[in-house]
């Protein structure tokens, strides 16, 4: 009974001493030998995956099958509520421009979030002609809010194809069925006008003082400006300084009211030899003058 | 002799290759423990910042990352006598160390201290070709050495060129490049027994590791139990260990005598197991707990248990006082101590101009040796523990592991073996044909 108990309470005395057979020994250093370490550390694992995920994939019905299971779990996240948009909020367009809007960016709503390519619908929005600059982005509860910042029309622009709506950069901005839609707008004309809107502006703008008799500018061989007047005078701008040619020419005019004359032309084209050009009744005039003069000495 | 010098070489290169791979074995093969250290040497080492020399004196070119001790089996007197079990031990403790380490060890620097060390010592005196003394001169003169007839079966285990003289100038440690007449050399050989040696490389080699260099523990105690003044100026290191006690001398840094009394701490063991009557294991512990030599008052009344496993009541609970064990012990160690004196007195110890005695090695741990050394050995006896090195674990710092850390230095930092140096270009096979050719200039 002591024995036995003794037996369980006190380990053995000569206990065998933990030497490792010769093949634990060999087995140790090849495990701990470096390429080997490596090799059952991250090789053997590697392999076991690589295997696995090829077996598994080797049949066409399991590879639909992730591919379906793929796509559920995809579309269930899409189409949680907090990602769905619901309409789309336009602001700081007209309506024609909004109609416009929404004719060029054709989506049926409720639509996932993930599907709307918003720089894609931005670059659509921007390319219509009224608009200027588009901000595109998703708004919470679920409205995809444009902003837009229209054209602002500058002039109005006769050529062959019609009426047109020119903004100051000359960008085209709409059409124009009839001029007395815009009566307050000043008219250009002529090919190539609007790719000097801003010189005819500048214009316009020192051409206030003549008032209500000017008809228009006129682009001539798409290098230089004609200013148009009633009673069809024309003053003749040059193509390089017109501003300070028409300054010259409105001075003149004030002074001398050369503009008042019966004058069908101010040829301002070289600075340094300014002509004026008399209409046809005026040149016979002036000459039954000088004859009247001449038979009267 | 030219065989083993190709063996010694042989072994340098070994090392040398496992510098290379950075991991080194170090194998400490004794009676009663058998210890293994991994070194990992990273570089030499570098100074501290401020470029003074640091707490380990240039040593800190490797560092200890593995290390195990296991119970020796199989080997009597630092000998080995039964191959298998000492096999074992030694894949245990190989084991062990390399799990630490997590490296693989393929190069073992091993170290035993029986197989009845002999010195001798070795002088020769040559004149010099030129007037400067080259590297072949230094490989004449040593080869010019008188080697003495030590005798079938046994091996020349360190053969190292102690001092040069050159013509009347002595104590020269490097005389390369120095202009003379004659160069003398003194050359202290150590000697082993042959059959010893090669029981432990082919342990070595069944354990399926590579041989990197041999050494004697007598030589690796000395080398970490002395401090730098001690080996310089002349000392003795005393390694007690299990089955032998080893003696070096040491003089000017280099090992000058080295010798080993068949006797050590497993006879004490053994006395207190025959006298007591109790297993051997017991009396180790008994020994290694209440141990002493100096006996003293209180020591009669201080009962000790002897522990038994018989199942004999009476038999079990005996006990004996301390004083009784000490009485045991003591003439052992008295024993051991005056046979390393007789044979200090034999080498000329007392010549010496230092006469420091340093006590190391598991033995010395009994209670009270310094005391009774002093007595037998002369009074500057000190007890030395190992030289701290880089990584060594706390259990690992005991006197009891002065070789194996004396071995760690000898391979960070081993001196100049006889084979270290070139062999003189007559004595070489190749040289053959080079005399040939000079023999037909002279004459012609």
């Amino acid at each position: 009974m002591r024995a036995l108990i003794e037996r369980f309470t006190k380990p053995r005395s000569g206990r065998t001493d933990p030497a490792p057979s010769r093949l634990t020994y060999r087995f140790q250093r090849w495990m701990l030998t470096p390429g080997i370490r490596f090799g059952v550390r991250f090789g053997i694992p590697f392999c076991l995956v690589f295997v696995a995920g090829a077996a598994f994939m080797a049949d066409e019905g399991r590879r639909d099958q992730l591919q379906v299971l793929v796509n559920d779990i995809r579309a269930s996240i899409e189409e949680r509520p907090e990602f769905m948009v619901n309409v789309m909020a336009i602001d700081g367009a007209g309506t024609s421009v909004s109609e416009d809007i929404r004719e060029v960016v054709p989506i049926d709503f409720p639509v996932s979030s993930f599907d709307l390519d918003l720089t894609q619908i931005r670059d659509e929005i921007t390319g219509l002609d009224p608009v200027e600059s588009a901000d595109v982005r998703i708004r919470p509860g679920g409205v995809l809010q444009v902003t837009v910042e229209e054209r602002t029309p500058a002039v109005v622009w006769r050529s062959r194809e019609g009426l047109a709506l020119l903004d100051d950069t000359g960008v085209h901005v709409a059409e124009l069925g009839a001029r007395n839609l815009h009566p307050n707008l000043p008219l250009v004309a002529g090919e190539g006008a609007d790719m000097a809107i801003e010189e005819a502006l500048r214009l316009f703008a020192v051409a206030k003082p003549l008032g209500p008799r000017i008809r228009g500018l006129v682009r001539i061989g798409e290098r230089r400006w004609d200013l148009v007047l009633d009673r069809g005078q024309r003053i003749m701008l040059p193509s390089k300084k017109p501003v300070p040619a028409l300054e010259r020419v409105i001075a003149v005019s004030e002074v001398r009211d050369l503009l008042e004359r019966d004058v069908a032309a101010v040829d301002m084209r070289l600075a340094a030899r300014p002509t004026v050009r008399m209409t046809q009744a005026a040149v016979e005039d002036w000459w039954r003058i000088r004859q009247l003069n001449a038979g009267g000495q | 002799m030219t065989d083993l010098y190709q063996s010694q070489r042989a072994m340098r290169q070994m090392r040398r290759q496992a510098m290379q791979r950075g991991v080194v074995a170090i194998l400490d093969v004794g009676s009663s423990k058998i210890a293994c250290l991994v070194l990992r040497f990273d570089g030499t080492g570098r100074l501290s910042e401020d470029n003074s020399i640091g707490s380990l004196a240039g040593q800190s070119g490797f560092r200890v990352i593995g290390a195990a001790t296991t119970r020796s089996r199989g080997v009597q007197f630092g000998e080995i006598t039964a191959m298998q079990e000492t096999e074992r031990a030694i894949r245990t403790a190989v084991q062990a160390a390399q799990k630490m380490a997590e490296v693989r060890v393929d190069h073992v620097i091993a170290c035993f201290s029986g197989a009845n060390p002999r010195s001798y010592g070795l002088d020769a005196l040559v004149d010099l070709e030129g007037q400067v003394v080259t590297e072949n001169e230094i490989a004449r003169v040593l080869a010019a050495c008188e080697v003495p007839e030590y005798g079938a079966g046994r091996e020349v285990l360190h053969a190292q060129p102690v001092n040069f003289a050159l013509d009347n100038r002595s104590g020269l440690s490097d005389p390369r490049g120095q202009m003379g007449q004659t160069l003398a050399v003194d050359m202290h050989m150590l000697t082993v027994d042959a059959s010893t040696v090669q029981n432990l490389v082919r342990c070595i080699q069944r354990c399926d590791l590579e041989l990197a260099g041999i050494a004697s523990s007598a030589y690796a105690s000395g080398f970490s139990a002395l401090v730098e003044d001690e080996q310089e100026l002349g000392a003795a290191c005393i390694d007690m260990g299990g089955g032998s006690t080893s003696i070096s001398v040491f003089m000017k840094k280099h090992m000058i005598y080295a010798d080993a009394v068949r006797m050590g701490g497993d006879h004490i063991t053994s006395d207190i197991s025959m006298g007591l009557g109790v297993p051997t294991a017991n009396a180790e512990r008994i020994k290694t707990f209440h141990g002493g030599v100096h006996a003293t008052g209180a020591d009669d009344r201080e009962m000790i248990d002897i522990h038994a496993d018989t199942g004999d009541w009476e038999h079990d609970r005996r006990t004996v006082s301390r004083a009784e064990l000490i009485g045991i012990m003591r003439p052992r160690v008295e024993e051991i101590l005056e046979e390393v004196r007789a044979r200090l007195d034999a080498a000329g110890f007392d010549s010496l101009p230092s006469q420091q005695i340093v006590l190391t090695g598991g033995s010395s741990q009994i209670m009270g040796l310094d005391g009774l050394a002093s007595r037998i050995l002369g009074q500057q006896v000190r007890l030395g523990r190992p030289l701290r090195v880089h990584g060594l674990p706390q259990s690992a710092t005991g006197p009891g592991f002065a070789s194996a850390v004396g071995l760690s230095l000898f391979a960070a930092h081993p001196q100049d073996e006889w084979w270290d140096f070139e062999m003189p270009v007559d004595r070489n096979a190749s040289g053959t044909l080079r005399r040939a050719v000079k023999w037909f200039r002279d004459n012609w």
